[in-house]
């Protein structure tokens, strides 16, 4: 009988042997994020930090949520973007206790700037950025490999392959910072975040006392200093090496036959394993789940077999050094060789082909059964917006309209087709200065309120500061909502904060886009999009999908700050 | 032992739940779980789906591979279709015959209930008329996991108690609900199958 364990519903005693417990004591199985959440309370958390999502969010509403975490005091509120977030952890962090910063792997572009200087700088207490990779882009406008990121930063990479590791890795990620003084990426993929298992805990340690570091100056990033910290850095790559050489995160097993070798990184050891069944006897295995690569790991693996194949989640990152290690040869075979695509997740069937093991017979997806994309909920808002909009194509041009990251993001789509462009968090008001100032008349963002303050003030300031002739309109639904409307820091500030930067009061409007303002609203546009300088129109209307409860807190926080 | 549902819908039908639910159950009979879930965009209306496994040893794929699921479980006719490429020859498709029409290019329903008509181990049930019936249509996720209960390999008891304790913060209404909507949608489907023998 195996042991499993699940969190019970108090979480003072979370530790319950399934087969001890009654039936009604039970919780719930964990996503990957939720016991990647539960490891980091564990091992001693004292602050997360994060902007949400997709498939990142659920890591810090976990914390959010924990009693256990309330009352160990750890701060959990959402920052206003990835980099400010970093940068907060870094605080943490520098007084001498362990922060985690979550986000989703294009939220790593927000937060480069802070993530390549900290690992010059090194940290103090145990800092872990825990970063959730969208391979097949399910929520996401690429699919970047966040691996590339660790290796450019030169620090320690873990890859979780199950729920299980994702727990545990949180106490080894945490002491590998701390004994490294590097910060530490944790490498999750989709399909790891959003699946469920049931979880052993361990025995919970307290977070750290405050303590200083014992010498500032390696944080003051001068370039005096940061050469000498550069150099440290590049010092303890064979440190980092050897870390991974005898860690057991990177176990090689070998095999009877000498034929083909696998390299097996993170959840793609899952599906290499699916494929071998109870009898994985013949083949030699490396699974890797810390970086950087244990070189010596894969030469023994390399020189035991006649074939490697390498099965990663990502970009051919492993594939690629590979071919470094041992001169470009075709005895290793993955994603650049064809034996796996390139693009997009991978999964039971594509390793199984690879491996020559998969022989399913696949009946097709009847041709009866068509696409049902994303839309935009009944009563949304933007979509009163969109409607508003496109009653002025006509008269700006059908190619004009900048749009932005969030639900508004579905107004790309049929039958609305209102948005031209959709590039990063922030891009709408500066591609649409961009393009004014080229020259383009009627040029206008369209951008939510959270992704206005995620990153669109300075962009507002830009624009502002030349007086360009845009028209900008905030879809301000007082909430993230494409990520299940969390809260938004924009709640209540918006006019204040584009006053502060400088729109004029006159062309700084606000709409209520319901069907009944229709009219009224075009107008308020036409005349906007007239005016040659910096417009700005609120269009405001909480998300549907907000209860009542988050509406009565949403009223309760505007009326507070007024 | 070993188990592979494909739960199918559209975003904001209840699939989640009935995940819930089998995964409680499984729980209860110290059973190795992984279950995965769609969040994000797809929720938008989209189409969802959700990987169940069940089974005595460790699992390691959170994903089905395509040809193994034993039963294809869906809330909404041209969503059951979608995963027929993950079901095995000899599996089981049960579906509700409502169809949720939010494009407007959805296909006639006469020509997704002869595609699924095709494989040989089919249950088309109104499970969202049943739900009525009983009083509230949302529990139409419910008569459909009580309509596939015979050939899901748990008992029937610990996927009812399982209903117990995942609505236990809700009203002793809304427990006897979905109890109802179970033993509704079970009674259904031995009436037109011989589902128990499979």
């Amino acid at each position: 009988m195996h042991n499993y364990i699940v969190l019970g519903d108090d979480d003072k005693d979370r530790v319950i042997p399934l087969r001890n417990i009654k039936f009604k004591q039970m919780k719930s199985l964990l996503l990957g994020n939720e016991a990647l959440a539960q490891g980091s309370i564990d091992a001693g958390l004292s602050g997360v930090y994060a902007y949400p999502g997709t498939p990142s969010t659920e890591i810090t509403e976990y914390i959010q949520k924990s009693k256990l975490a309330k009352e160990l005091k750890i701060h959990t509120t959402w920052s206003v973007n990835e980099k400010t977030a970093m940068e907060a952890a870094l605080g943490m962090s520098y007084v001498g206790k362990r922060s985690m910063v979550v986000m989703k792997h294009v939220g790593l572009n927000v937060a480069s700037d802070v993530f390549m200087n900290m690992a010059v700088s090194g940290i103090n207490g145990g800092l872990v950025v825990v970063v959730a990779d969208d391979p097949s882009m399910h929520s996401s406008q690429n699919e970047q490999d966040s691996r590339f990121y660790g290796k450019f930063a030169m620090i320690p990479i873990l890859e979780p392959s199950n729920q299980q590791e994702a727990y545990n890795m949180m106490f080894y990620a945490f002491d590998l910072s701390e004994e490294l003084k590097l910060p530490v990426l944790l490498r999750l993929v989709t399909r790891l975040s959003h699946s469920r298992a049931g979880i052993e805990v361990k025995e919970r340690r307290d977070p750290n006392d405050i303590n200083l570091p014992s010498d500032t100056s390696r944080f003051a990033l001068l370039p005096m200093n940061a050469r000498k910290q550069f150099d440290l850095l590049v010092n303890k790559q064979e440190t980092l090496i050897e870390y991974s050489e005898k860690s057991d995160l990177n176990s090689l097993k070998k095999g009877k036959s000498r034929g083909v070798g696998i390299i097996a990184c993170g959840i793609a050891y899952n599906y290499v394993m699916e494929n071998l069944g109870d009898d994985d006897s013949d083949y030699s295995i490396l699974k890797v789940t810390q970086y950087p690569l244990p070189k010596e790991k894969v030469k023994a693996l390399y020189n035991h077999c006649e074939k490697i194949l390498v099965v990663e989640d990502g970009y051919p990152i492993v594939e690629e050094l590979l071919h470094n290690y041992f001169d470009d040869n075709d005895k290793i075979k993955g994603k650049l060789s064809g034996d796996l695509p390139r693009t997009g997740e991978l999964n039971p069937k594509l390793v199984g082909k690879s491996l020559g093991l998969f022989q399913n017979e696949i009946a097709p997806i009847p041709s009866v059964v068509t696409p049902r994309p994303p839309q935009l909920c009944e009563g949304c808002g933007h979509t009163d917006l969109f409607n508003a909009i496109n009653e002025l194509i006509p008269e700006i041009g059908n190619k004009n309209v900048f749009g932005d990251i969030g639900c508004y993001a579905l107004g790309a789509l049929p039958p609305l087709g209102t948005i031209n462009t959709l590039i990063d968090m922030g891009a709408s008001i500066t591609m649409a200065k961009g393009a004014a100032d080229a020259g383009l008349e009627n040029a206008l963002a369209v951008i939510g309120d959270s992704t206005f303050t995620h990153s669109g003030m300075t962009g507002l300031l830009d624009a502002v500061y030349e007086n360009t002739p845009v028209t900008i309109i905030i879809s301000d639904n007082s909430a993230v909502a494409m990520t299940g409307a969390q809260e938004s820091s924009a709640v209540g500030r918006l006019h204040k904060i584009c006053l502060g930067i400088g729109v004029h009061p006159d062309h700084l409007k606000t709409i209520v886009p319901l069907k009944k303002n229709h009219e009224e609203n075009v107008e308020v546009l036409r005349k906007e999009l007239k005016y040659k300088g910096v417009s700005v129109i609120i269009s405001e209307r909480p998300c549907v999908r907000l209860s009542r409860d988050q509406k009565e807190q949403i009223k309760a926080r505007i009326a507070s700050l007024n | 032992m070993k188990t592979n549902i494909i739960l199918s819908g559209v975003g904001g039908q209840g699939i989640l739940t009935i995940a819930a639910v089998l995964d409680t159950a499984a729980l209860s009979e110290n059973l190795f779980i992984k279950q995965s879930e769609v969040h994000g965009m797809s929720q938008r209306g989209g189409a969802v789906q959700s990987h169940v496994r069940i089974s005595d040893k460790q699992i390691f794929s959170d994903l089905i591979p395509e040809g193994k699921a034993d039963l294809i479980l869906s809330v909404e006719p041209m969503e059951a279709l979608r995963y027929m490429p993950f079901l095995k020859k000899d599996g089981w498709l049960v579906t509700d015959s409502e169809a949720f029409i939010n494009t407007s290019n959805y296909p006639e329903k006469k020509d997704l209930f002869d595609q699924i008509k095709k494989h040989p181990n089919h249950v088309i049930i109104n499970a969202t008329e049943i739900a009525k019936a009983i009083g509230n249509s949302k529990v139409a996720n419910i008569v459909l996991l009580g309509a596939a209960s015979a050939i899901i390999p748990l008992s029937e008891n610990s996927m009812i108690e399982a209903i117990k304790k995942l609505f236990q913060n809700k009203s002793e209404k809304i427990i006897k609900l979905n109890l109802e909507a179970f033993a509704e949608g079970k009674k259904v489907a031995e009436g037109i199958t011989n589902l128990a023998n499979s």
